[in-house]
């Protein structure tokens, strides 16, 4: 294609927009709607995400150890559990100040007596790279000679674990199917605008234009409508993001409810809207332009 | 220039619109094709812009075999040949200038060529001063001016006119006549399917009259032959 050819097609792809006035409209306003609803969506979920990692990453076990063990013992069970695949990292906690945490969680005073006859066992508090693998990583551990006991709250990290992963899936499912909706209603909107032109495009081929000559500009149509009807959603994810993460974060959060940092987060997602728009005003146009190539 | 040999065509619908068709037509020549409505006229004229292909038969145009072109080649035919047709087909959201201009893009004319031939060939036809206009602020016969203008804008060696004059007032469709001729007097071929007795009887020229898919009469300066 020579140069000037291509600033052909861009002229007319630009030109196209004005002089189909209100069927541009309807197909920005399609993309707009749409994309603002996806844009919410994907913020609500990812940051729901985040919050559910959170807390998985939290999840960790106590290993107490035998009373009786010696110091080196001590130490030698550390080597084994460190060299255990998936542990993520140990510490060690004594018994005196798993006592002084139990006080400070509790209140000091009742808790004086234990301080001559420490009842509490010399602990490792053991964190998995991934803590899904707790359960089986609590097994091996259990076994070994020295450990008392393990406990990383069975039953209630399971349930959370189980929780999560309904969530997940379930935020998963309603992304593709609202994203998959979006692309629907936008490239029919694009479609009924073709179609209306559907025979221009005839005449267009009678005169001697190739099917890449009559493509290009709408090509160029379609990502401008795509484009220009991004331009409102990804401002109101740049905005509302912005209030939420200042006011949110200073206001309710205790540290517990933490929303995904304003950058990246809300540039990623500005991007992955204006991507969105751009393909599918781009795919809109030209599959319903290739169908009247057929001439 | 153009060379038909035992040309058929039967449509899907299982119309046999050309039933064998032989016809020589030189380089320069202006021709009229009469006949009643449904005798194959416009087949006849599709055979050589490849709007339809022919089921049996060779149609050659400037000694090439069009079926010898692909699919994707037809294009190529097309900015060979200038097509008229009676209900213009232009293009109604550009310009009459964009109109024209729009078969000098497709062959990729650099942008000075395209402003020099545009202005060029609308002042041929004479309606350079409605260069900004759209189709639909223009009257029929001003809007058949424009078509032709952009027919003849890559100096095509043939112009199909199919009933160019179909939908004008007598008086309008002179105007389109004396266009025709300047162009025909330029060189280029012209092939015209009419109803029109009164111009095929005033302006002679070689007259080809389609009845039942064949050719039943080709005279030089002939009549139009037909009560309307």
């Amino acid at each position: 294609m020579k140069f000037n050819t291509a600033k052909r097609h861009l002229r007319e792809g630009s030109k196209n927009i004005f002089r189909n006035g209100w069927m541009t409209i309807a197909s920005i306003g399609a993309v707009t709607v749409t994309l603002i609803l996806v844009g919410v969506f994907l913020a609500v979920v990812f940051n729901l995400n985040q919050f559910a990692s959170n807390i998985e990453s939290d999840v960790e076990m106590s290993v107490y150890l035998d009373p009786t063990l010696a110091e080196d013992q001590v130490q030698s069970i550390q080597d084994q559990l460190e060299s255990i695949d998936k542990v993520g990292s140990v510490t060690y906690s004594s018994k005196e100040e798993q006592l002084n945490q139990l006080m400070e969680d509790m209140g000091q005073t009742e808790w004086d007596l234990f301080e001559q006859d420490n009842p509490l066992s010399d602990t490792y508090i053991v964190k998995t790279s991934d803590p899904h693998d707790i359960a089986s990583v609590s097994d091996e551990i259990s076994k070994l000679d020295g450990v008392d006991k393990v406990d990383y709250g069975q039953g209630t990290v399971e349930n959370l674990f189980a929780v999560n992963k309904y969530a997940r899936i379930i935020g998963a499912v309603l992304i593709v199917g609202l994203v998959f909706t979006a692309i629907f209603l936008i490239s029919n909107t694009i479609k009924i605008t073709i179609i209306a032109r559907s025979r221009e495009i005839g005449i267009m081929k009678l005169v001697g234009a190739t099917n890449s000559f009559i493509r290009w500009p709408f090509f160029i149509e379609g990502l401008l409508l795509g484009v220009l009807g991004a331009i409102v959603p990804v401002a109101l994810v740049l905005g509302g993001y912005y209030y939420l993460s200042n006011n949110l974060t200073d206001n309710i959060s205790i540290g517990f409810v933490e929303i995904l940092p304003y950058a990246p987060f809300a540039f990623q997602l500005a991007a992955i809207l204006l991507a969105i728009g751009a393909i599918i005003g781009v795919w809109g146009s030209v599959m319903s332009v290739r169908k009247f190539l057929k001439v | 220039m153009i060379d038909m040999k035992g040309v058929h065509k039967t449509y899907s619908n299982g119309v046999t619109a050309l039933n064998g068709v032989d016809v020589h037509i030189d380089s320069g020549e202006f021709v009229y094709l009469v006949g009643p409505s449904g005798a194959g006229k416009s087949t006849f004229v599709k055979m050589i812009f490849r709007g339809e292909k022919p089921s049996t038969g060779i149609v050659k145009v400037d000694n090439k075999d069009l079926s010898t072109y692909k699919e994707r080649q037809i294009p190529k035919v097309r900015r060979k040949i200038g097509v008229v047709y009676q209900d213009f087909k232009l293009l109604p959201k550009l310009t009459i200038y964009e109109n024209v201009a729009f078969a000098l893009e497709v062959i990729e004319e650099t942008p000075k060529v395209i402003r020099d031939r545009v202005m060029e060939v609308l002042d041929l036809v004479g309606i350079k001063d409605k260069a900004r206009s759209f189709p639909d602020e223009l009257s029929g016969g001003e809007q058949q001016r424009v078509a032709i203008a952009r027919a003849i804008a890559n100096n095509p060696k043939v112009v199909i006119a199919d009933e160019p004059t179909g939908n004008l007032d007598p008086e309008t469709s002179w105007g389109i006549m004396k266009v025709l001729e300047d162009v025909n007097n330029k060189g280029t071929t012209i092939i015209m399917a009419t109803h029109s007795k009164e111009i095929v009887n005033t302006i002679k020229k070689r007259v080809i009259a389609i009845e039942n898919g064949r050719i039943v009469r080709d005279e030089a300066g002939g009549d139009y032959g037909y009560e309307i």
